[in-house]
């Protein structure tokens, strides 16, 4: 069994000298055929650049990377037929109509013009745009023009779709519009998907098989229920009203019956108890013995959220933040403060 | 067996690979003219405005033409080929602005995933400013016929306008896509565009007889390519031009359009590494 997707190794660094970005170190993973394969991580995570690598935009420092049986180093013109891209940004031509965009597509893929034409109906029909086929696109909904993307990239019906984060900036009902599209994509046309997403939820709901990557590096790899399941009980968070107080509450914690694992995070505290309801008021009293004031807490059963703190050993959200402002200052120590948690806890 | 096929083959792909890039070029110019002719406000303007330029200067400066100089044709007349050339510049400096929108939306990380011809991208974009150029020089010249200018040169004259037109707008719009692509900023582009083309249009015989410019901007003219093309067309529309004058002027024009395309080429790399 070949796989759609495989990557080994790959190395990407941005700039050169000291100003050098070390955006991938080390990636690896493999897609089988006709499955929706998520990439989750938060911000500046390595995620795009390594939907760039795959869709010969960009190259590796050394790793390789195959799609669909071609190395994309050795043959990005074979490889530019075999898959479809939908970018990060809008990259439909706003100025044209919905079915001109698919048809300046077809044509640059060397589609015949009656090709173009069935193949065009299909897809407007399908992602529900046939109405508004005519109309200029700069008048459409935000949703439509996402599917619009998606469907400029499925016209030359491609083996591989690529999708770089395809919900981003779309309102919650649009979202789930676009969810149930994705799903469709693998079932109608045996497309193999690589997804890459910063939501949690997203990747939970789409993704057979997901890797999690942080820092340029694979830190979990499984189906999303795999990687939940690994997690044992309820995670329990504390947040807490003075970060000052970050130590004693840790001390604290771990000293109640039936917690297991504990990661700090700035001024809240994760920890993994086996019963939820039963552990509270123990940890509770534990924190109230020493005089630290919580500011909320809560009980909640595992979510990729906890897979992810688990491995990358800091919340998504934090690191999200963090990746976004191009690590600021305090985020940074922050996200140093939580790493040394987390390896002081492999020790 | 297959040694002695695979010449033959390796030939059909290159030769099917020029025609590819050659198709896509035509798409990518046909997709440029539909975006002019979406925006009507845009497309008046690109119509308008050359004539504004010939009529504006020709009634500002019609004395001027009473100074020796200028020949024995009137200041119209004069005016014609350099406004021509003006604009064909002018609207050529904007080329770049397309590459800047695409590259902030994702149309041009999409055009790079697929197989369009790298050279396509930027042949695309110059053909459509030939095209527009062709157009706004036939509007100069129907409104100076309208306002009374007759030109001796005839058709083969107004075919070298043409030509000298054209070569300048895709020197000067190659030169706006490299700055765009190295740039990447409509803001720069903008000030980098109005920088240089007004200076280029007076630091030449656009609108002056050449006797008559200041030793030091003669000097530049001489170097300036708006005023290689500026002479040469002026000289196409005489009654009996100096053709070797013509032709020299033009060659000039054509080796410095092969200069720049290949800077833009470049550029054009240099963005590709950088994605």
């Amino acid at each position: 069994m070949q796989h759609a997707i495989e990557a080994k190794g790959l190395v990407k660094t941005y700039g050169k000298g000291a100003k050098a970005v070390r955006a991938l170190s080390g990636v690896g993973f493999a897609v089988p055929r006709g499955t929706v394969f998520g990439l989750l991580g938060p911000n500046g995570a390595g995620k795009s650049t390594t939907t760039k690598i795959f869709t010969t935009l960009s190259t590796p420092d050394s790793g390789t990377a195959v799609v669909a049986g071609l190395d994309v180093a050795k043959e990005p013109g074979r490889v530019r037929h075999a898959i479809g891209y939908v970018p990060q940004k809008p990259c439909f031509d706003p100025t044209a109509t919905g079915r001109e965009n698919l048809t300046l597509q077809g044509h640059v893929y060397g589609m015949s013009g009656s090709d173009i034409r069935t193949r065009g109906d299909q897809l407007l029909e399908r992602f529900g745009l046939a109405d508004a086929a005519n109309r200029i696109t700069k008048t459409w909904s935000g949703g439509m023009q996402r599917k619009l993307d998606v469907a400029l990239a499925l016209m030359h019906r491609p083996q591989v779709l690529f999708l770089d984060e395809p919900t981003t900036g779309l309102d919650p009902e649009a979202r789930a519009d676009m969810w149930a599209e994705i799903s469709g994509v693998t079932q109608a046309d045996g497309v193999t998907v690589l997804l890459t997403t910063h939501y949690l939820e997203e990747a939970d709901q789409l993704a057979d098989r997901l890797v999690i990557i942080d820092r340029g590096q694979v830190v979990a790899e499984g189906t999303p229920e795999e990687l939940k399941g690994g997690l044992e009980g309820d995670a329990v968070q504390v947040e807490l009203a003075d970060p000052s107080q970050q130590e004693a509450a840790h001390r604290a914690v771990a000293a109640v019956r039936g917690v297991g694992e504990i990661t700090a995070d700035g001024a809240r505290l994760h920890a993994r108890v086996g019963n939820g309801a039963a552990t509270l008021p123990g940890l509770l009293a534990a924190l109230d013995g020493a005089g630290v004031a919580p500011a909320s807490l809560t009980v909640a059963r595992p979510s990729l959220d906890d897979v992810y703190l688990r491995h990358a050993g800091r919340s998504f959200h934090s690191a999200d933040r963090a990746g976004l402002a191009g690590a600021t200052q305090t985020e940074v120590e922050v996200s140093t403060a939580a790493r040394r948690t987390a390896s002081g806890r492999q020790q | 067996m297959s040694a002695t096929l695979a010449p033959a083959a390796q030939a059909r792909t290159a030769g099917g690979q020029r025609g590819a890039a050659l198709r896509h070029a035509v798409y990518l110019t046909g997709r440029s003219l539909r975006i002019l002719r979406r925006e009507p406000v845009y497309l008046a303007f690109t119509l308008i405005q050359p004539m504004v330029w010939l009529l504006l200067f020709g009634a500002l400066f019609e004395r001027v033409a009473d100074l020796p100089g200028f020949g024995d044709i009137s200041y119209l007349e004069y005016l014609t080929p350099g406004v021509v050339v003006m604009t064909a510049m002018m609207s050529a400096g904007w080329a770049g602005s397309q590459f800047i929108d695409d590259m902030q939306r994702g149309v041009m990380d999409r055009n790079l995933t697929s197989p369009v011809s790298r050279g396509a991208l930027i042949t695309g974009a110059l053909a459509y400013q030939a095209v527009v150029t062709v157009v706004q020089s036939l509007i100069v010249f129907g409104v100076g016929l309208l306002a009374g200018a007759r030109y001796d040169g005839g058709v083969a004259g107004v075919l070298v306008v043409l030509l000298c037109a054209t070569l300048l707008a895709v020197i000067f719009a190659a030169l706006s896509c490299a700055v765009a692509l190295t740039l990447r900023s409509q803001e720069s582009l903008i000030g980098v565009s109005q920088f240089l083309t007004l200076p280029l249009a007076f630091m030449s015989t656009v609108m002056m007889a050449p006797a008559l410019l200041p030793g030091w901007v003669g000097t530049v003219a001489r170097y300036n390519p708006v005023d290689w093309a500026a002479r040469a067309s002026r000289e196409a529309l005489l009654g009996s031009p100096d053709w070797s004058a013509v032709f020299g002027r033009a060659g000039l024009l054509a080796a410095l359009t092969l200069v720049m395309a290949w800077l833009a080429t470049r550029a054009f790399r240099a963005y590709q590494r950088s994605v």
